[in-house]
C-alpha cells in the first residue's frame, strides 16, 4: 500500500469501542481534503516531461508517478495550493477553477 | 563518509508516510515532514510536540502518519526522543530511526533545554526543526526565531514599533556549539539539498539536527503557490543560508547569489508589508554582518 | 504484618530499598534528575547500571520535565520505565504527569515527600504529592523501608495490568523514611520474575502495527477518553487487592490493599493517617488502649484510587474520626480530610470528624501529639453535640495563634 485509504469508520456506540487511551491505528484516514480547493491542477500530458519536480514538492503527496513516466493527481487529497503548477519548469500544469456544481 | 546513493525525486519511494493531514494548502512545514519521512522510511518512530504539524496530523480518528508517531509535550521533544531511543535499544530494535519534527518555538524556545540535553548525551536521534518563524498553531505569535520587523499577533506593527524588534536567535550555531555529530540548515526551496542532508542525518551514529526553513502561507500572508519559490528566494537573498556542521567544522553549502532581491522578497509577504526603507536597512545590515562573519569563520 | 522471613536480610535506608526493588523489577529505562531526599535512589541505580547488576538504560536527563518525558518515550515504545523525584521536581513534572496518565502509560515513580517552596525546606510533608492528586496517577504511601521495596515491585504489576494501564507513584516520607535504616528482607529475583512478568501492553508502538499515539480529540470524543481513564483507576482497586494477596502468598508479606486498619473493630475514636507517621500512631493507640480508651487507626495506603468504601467500613460507625494531614489546601483544610469527609458523607449517621494539620516542613509529630489528638476527639464528642468546635486544628504549632 503506497498511501492509506479512507476507512469506513463507525462512530463508537459503547465505551469499549474506543481504543485504550489515545493510541490508534497509524494511517487511519476517514476524510478527504478535496473540498478545500477553489482551483484544481490539470496536467497536459503532452507537455509533461516526467521530471517529477511537482511530485517532489507537493506538500500533500497528492501527485503520483504513472507507468508512462508522467504524473497524475489524487483529487481526493489535493488542496489546490498551486505549488505544482508554479514549480513546473515546463508549464505543463494549469490551475483550473473548480466548478461550483460538483 | 561512504558514498551514499543520492535520493532524488526520481528514485525515492512512492510510499507516502505523511498523508491526509489537515495542514493549510501550500504548507512548507508539511512538505518538510513529508520529504523527511520518505527518506527515513517505515522503521521510523516519530515524536512531534504541540505545534502545527502535530495539530494537523493526529485528529482522532484521522491519523496522517503511516509510521509510528506520537505527540510529545511542547517542551519535551528532545527527551521523549531519548526515551524512545533508549526503549527501542533496550528491546533490541536498533535498526530504527527516532525522529522529532518540531516548530521554531518548540525548538528554539520552550524545547531548547530538552534538545540540549539530548545532544549532550549524544543520543542517536534525528531532530528536525521546521522553522516557520512564529508560533503558528496558536495564531502567529512571535518566537525566538521570528526575524526583525516581522508583524505577528504579539509583535504588532504600529506607530511605535515595526513588528519584532529582535533578530533571529542564532540557533544553528547554538546547536553546533554542543559539538553535535551532525547539524545542517536547509530550505524547502532547495529540496535536493534537504534530501541529501536527510540521508546524511539518517546515517549519523549520534545526534543530528536539521533546521529547515519552512514557509507558512497562512502566517506569512503569502500566496499558497509560492511556498517553494519564496523559500528558495530567502536563501538566494541571504535571509536564510544553507550550511552544515560536521566533524567539528562548519561549511557553507551555497553562496549568497542575489542580495539585491532582499527588498522585493520582503515586501511580497504580508508580514513585512509595513516595513519602511529604514527597517529594511536594519535587516540588510544584519544580513551582511551575519554573512561576513560566516564567510570569515566558515568560508 | 511481616511474617515469614527469608534468608536475605539487609540493613538499608528507604531510598536504598526502593533502588533494590527497582532492580528486582528489571526496568528497561530509568530517567531521573536528582533532588534531596530522593538522590540516594538515583545514585544507587546508577551504580547498579554501572556494575552491570541492573541491565537498564540510565538516561541522564537535564530536568524532571525531561525525566517524565523520556519515561513516556520509553513507555510508548513498549519499554518498562522508572523515574524518581521529590517536591519541586514533582511539580516541574506536572505537565508530563497528566500526559502520562492520559496516555495510559504505566510508568512507575518514587516520590520522596518533601515540603514545597516558599519558604524553602528540604524536609518532609505531603504537599507535593497531594497537589498532584488529580494528575491521574495511582498514589500509594508506604510506612517503612520493607513496604517501600515491596510496593516498588507491586507497583509495576498493578500499573501494567491490562485493566489498569495507569502510572503509579510510590510515596516515601522525606528523611523519616528515605534516610532511615531498617532491616529489610530482599525477595529472590526468580520469585520476582514469576510474580512480575515481562512488560506487555497493547498501548505501544510497533513495527508490525504502527500506532499514532498521544493524539488530539474534538469535544465529540474527549469525555469518553477521560471516562475510560477514570474507570481504569477505579478498576485498579480490585487489582490492588488481588496483587497484594498474591504478593503475600509469594513473599510472605501483604499490606491489606487499600487501607490497613488497626484496632478499629470496637473503636470509639479513629485516627486516619498516611505514610510513616502511622508507626508513631500505632504506639499511641497501644498506650491509649492500655488506659482503657478505645482508640483505633486507619492507615490510608492509597489516596488514588481513594479507599472510600474501606474508610466507611472501618470507621463509619465510630464516635469521632480524626484526620491527620501533613498538608493544607490553603483557604480550606487538609486535602485528606476533604477526601475522608466526602467518603463519610454517604452515611446517614456520620461520626464527628476533625482535621489535624501536622508535620508541615518536617515539624516533629510525637507519640504525645497523637495522644493529644485522640483526647481532642473524645472532648469533641462530649462537648461537640451542642457547642461548636474547631474543625481544623494545628498540631504542635510553636506559637500561639488565637485571636
Ligand atoms: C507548555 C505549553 N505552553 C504553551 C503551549 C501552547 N502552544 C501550543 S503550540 C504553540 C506554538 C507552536 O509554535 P511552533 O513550535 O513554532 O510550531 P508551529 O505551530 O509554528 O508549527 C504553543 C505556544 C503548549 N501546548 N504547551
Ligand atoms: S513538474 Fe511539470 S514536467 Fe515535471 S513531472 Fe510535473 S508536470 Fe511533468
Ligand atoms: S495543487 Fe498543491 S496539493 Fe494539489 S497537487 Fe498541486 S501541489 Fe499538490
Ligand atoms: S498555519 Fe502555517 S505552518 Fe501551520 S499548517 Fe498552516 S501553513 Fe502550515
Ligand atoms: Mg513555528
Amino acid at each position: 500500500m503506497l498511501k492509506p485509504e479512507i476507512k469506513n469508520y463507525v462512530t463508537p456506540k459503547h465505551i469499549r469501542d474506543y481504543p485504550t487511551g489515545p493510541s490508534f491505528e497509524a494511517g487511519h484516514l476517514v476524510s478527504i481534503n478535496a473540498g478545500w480547493r477553489t482551483f484544481k491542477p490539470v496536467v497536459d500530458i503532452n507537455v509533461c516531461t516526467g521530471c517529477y519536480q511537482c511530485y517532489l514538492l507537493c506538500p500533500d503527496g497528492a501527485i503520483s508517478k504513472t507507468d508512462n513516466k508522467k504524473i497524475e493527481f489524487d483529487y481526493s487529497f489535493c488542496k489546490g495550493c498551486g505549488v505544482c503548477a508554479h514549480e513546473c519548469s515546463f508549464n505543463a500544469i494549469s490551475m483550473v477553477k473548480e466548478e461550483l456544481t460538483k | 563518509m561512504v558514498d551514499i546513493k543520492k535520493i532524488t525525486a526520481k528514485n525515492m519511494t512512492d510510499k507516502e508516510f505523511f498523508f491526509g493531514h489537515k495542514a493549510c494548502a501550500g504548507c512548507g512545514g508539511s512538505l518538510a515532514v513529508r520529504l523527511a519521512m520518505k527518506v527515513f522510511g517505515e522503521k521510523t518512530f516519530a515524536a512531534l510536540p504541540a505545534g502545527c504539524m502535530s495539530a494537523v496530523g493526529f485528529i482522532f480518528p484521522q491519523m496522517a502518519f503511516l509510521n509510528n508517531a506520537i505527540i510529545s509535550t511542547f517542551p519535551g521533544t528532545g527527551s521523549m526522543l531519548s526515551g524512545m531511543r533508549a526503549g527501542l535499544d533496550a528491546l533490541g530494535f536498533h535498526d530504527t530511526h527516532v525522529v522529532g519534527f518540531a516548530g521554531d518555538g518548540g525548538t528554539a524556545d520552550i524545547g531548547l533545554q530538552a534538545l540540549s540535553g539530548a545532544i549532550d548525551r549524544g543520543d542517536r536521534i534525528i531532530y528536525i526543526c521546521y522553522d516557520n518563524e512564529a508560533y503558528m498553531n496558536t495564531g502567529v505569535q512571535k518566537s525566538g526565531l521570528t526575524p526583525y520587523g516581522t508583524k505577528t499577533t504579539t509583535s504588532p506593527a504600529g506607530k511605535n514599533l515595526s513588528g519584532a524588534v529582535t533578530h533571529k536567535k542564532n540557533l544553528f550555531e547554538i546547536i553546533a556549539a554542543h559539538d553535535i555529530a551532525y547539524a545542517a540548515t536547509a530550505s524547502v526551496g532547495y529540496p535536493q539539498d534537504y534530501l541529501n542532508k536527510l540521508s546524511k542525518a539518517a546515517r549519523v551514529n549520534g545526534t543530528s539536527y536539521i533546521h529547515i526553513y519552512a514557509t507558512c502561507p497562512t502566517g506569512w500572508g503569502t500566496p499558497t503557490e509560492t511556498s517553494v519559490s519564496l523559500a528558495k528566494e530567502a536563501v538566494d537573498c541571504g535571509l536564510w543560508y544553507l550550511a552544515e556542521y560536521e566533524n567539528s567544522t562548519f561549511k557553507i553549502n551555497r553562496k549568497l547569489t542575489k542580495p539585491e532581491l532582499l527588498k522585493e522578497h520582503l515586501l511580497k509577504q504580508g508580514r513585512f508589508k509595513h516595513l519602511t526603507d529604514e527597517d529594511i536597512k536594519v535587516i540588510e545590515s544584519e544580513r551582511d554582518r551575519k554573512w561576513e562573519r560566516m564567510l570569515e569563520k566558515w568560508g | 504484618m511481616k511474617t515469614q522471613m527469608s534468608k536475605q536480610k539487609v540493613f538499608i535506608s528507604g531510598d536504598e530499598a526502593v533502588a533494590l526493588g527497582v532492580r528486582l523489577a528489571r526496568p528497561h529505562v530509568i530517567s531521573a534528575y536528582p533532588i534531596t531526599p530522593q538522590t540516594i535512589v538515583v545514585e544507587r541505580l546508577s551504580e547498579m547500571v554501572e556494575d552491570g547488576s541492573l541491565k537498564a538504560r540510565y538516561i541522564h536527563v537535564e530536568s524532571e520535565h525531561s525525566a517524565m518525558s523520556a519515561a513516556m518515550g520509553a513507555s510508548a515504545v513498549g519499554a518498562r520505565a522508572f523515574t524518581a523525584t521529590s517536591s519541586q521536581g514533582l511539580l516541574y513534572m506536572a505537565e508530563g504527569m497528566h500526559y502520562a496518565s492520559g496516555g495510559r502509560m504505566p510508568i512507575v515513580m518514587m516520590n520522596a515527600n518533601r515540603s514545597l517552596a516558599l519558604p524553602w525546606s528540604i524536609f518532609g510533608d505531603h504537599r507535593d504529592s497531594l497537589s498532584m492528586l488529580d494528575s491521574g496517577w495511582i498514589q500509594v504511601y508506604v510506612e517503612d523501608a520493607q513496604e517501600a521495596l515491596d510496593m516498588t515491585i507491586q507497583a509495576f504489576r498493578i500499573a501494567e495490568d491490562a485493566a489498569v494501564l495507569t502510572p503509579f507513584m510510590i510515596n516515601l516520607d522525606g528523611f523519616i523514611l528515605t534516610h532511615t535504616y531498617e532491616i529489610v528482607d530482599i525477595p529472590d529475583q526468580s520469585k520476582v520474575d514469576s510474580f512480575l512478568p515481562v512488560f506487555k501492553t497493547p498501548n505501544k508502538m510497533s513495527l508490525e502495527k504502527p500506532k499514532s499515539m498521544g493524539f488530539s480529540t474534538s469535544p465529540a470524543d474527549n469525555m469518553e477518553f477521560k471516562y475510560q481513564q477514570h474507570k481504569a483507576m477505579l478498576d485498579a482497586k480490585d487489582i490492588i487487592h488481588s496483587v497484594d494477596k498474591e504478593f503475600g502468598k509469594t513473599f510472605g508479606r501483604s499490606y491489606g490493599g487499600m487501607i490497613d486498619s488497626y484496632n478499629c473493630e470496637d473503636a470509639d475514636y479513629v485516627l486516619v493517617t498516611a505514610g510513616s507517621v502511622t508507626g508513631t500512631a500505632r504506639i499511641a493507640v497501644d498506650n491509649l488502649r492500655s488506659r482503657g480508651i478505645k482508640a483505633g487507626l486507619v492507615k490510608l495506603r492509597y489516596l488514588r484510587p481513594f479507599p472510600d468504601e474501606e474508610v466507611r467500613a472501618a470507621a463509619g460507625d465510630v464516635k469521632a474520626i480524626g484526620v491527620l494531614d501533613k498538608d493544607i489546601s490553603f483557604g480550606y483544610e487538609g486535602t485528606i480530610f476533604t477526601n475522608v469527609n466526602s467518603a463519610l458523607a454517604h452515611l446517614s449517621i456520620r461520626p464527628v470528624s476533625i482535621n489535624f494539620i501536622a508535620g508541615l516542613g518536617g515539624r516533629d509529630i510525637s507519640i504525645k501529639d497523637i495522644e493529644g489528638i485522640y483526647h481532642d476527639l473524645e472532648e469533641a464528642v462530649t462537648v461537640g453535640k451542642d457547642k461548636s468546635f474547631a474543625k481544623v486544628r494545628y498540631v504542635n504549632m510553636g506559637v500561639e495563634i488565637d485571636g
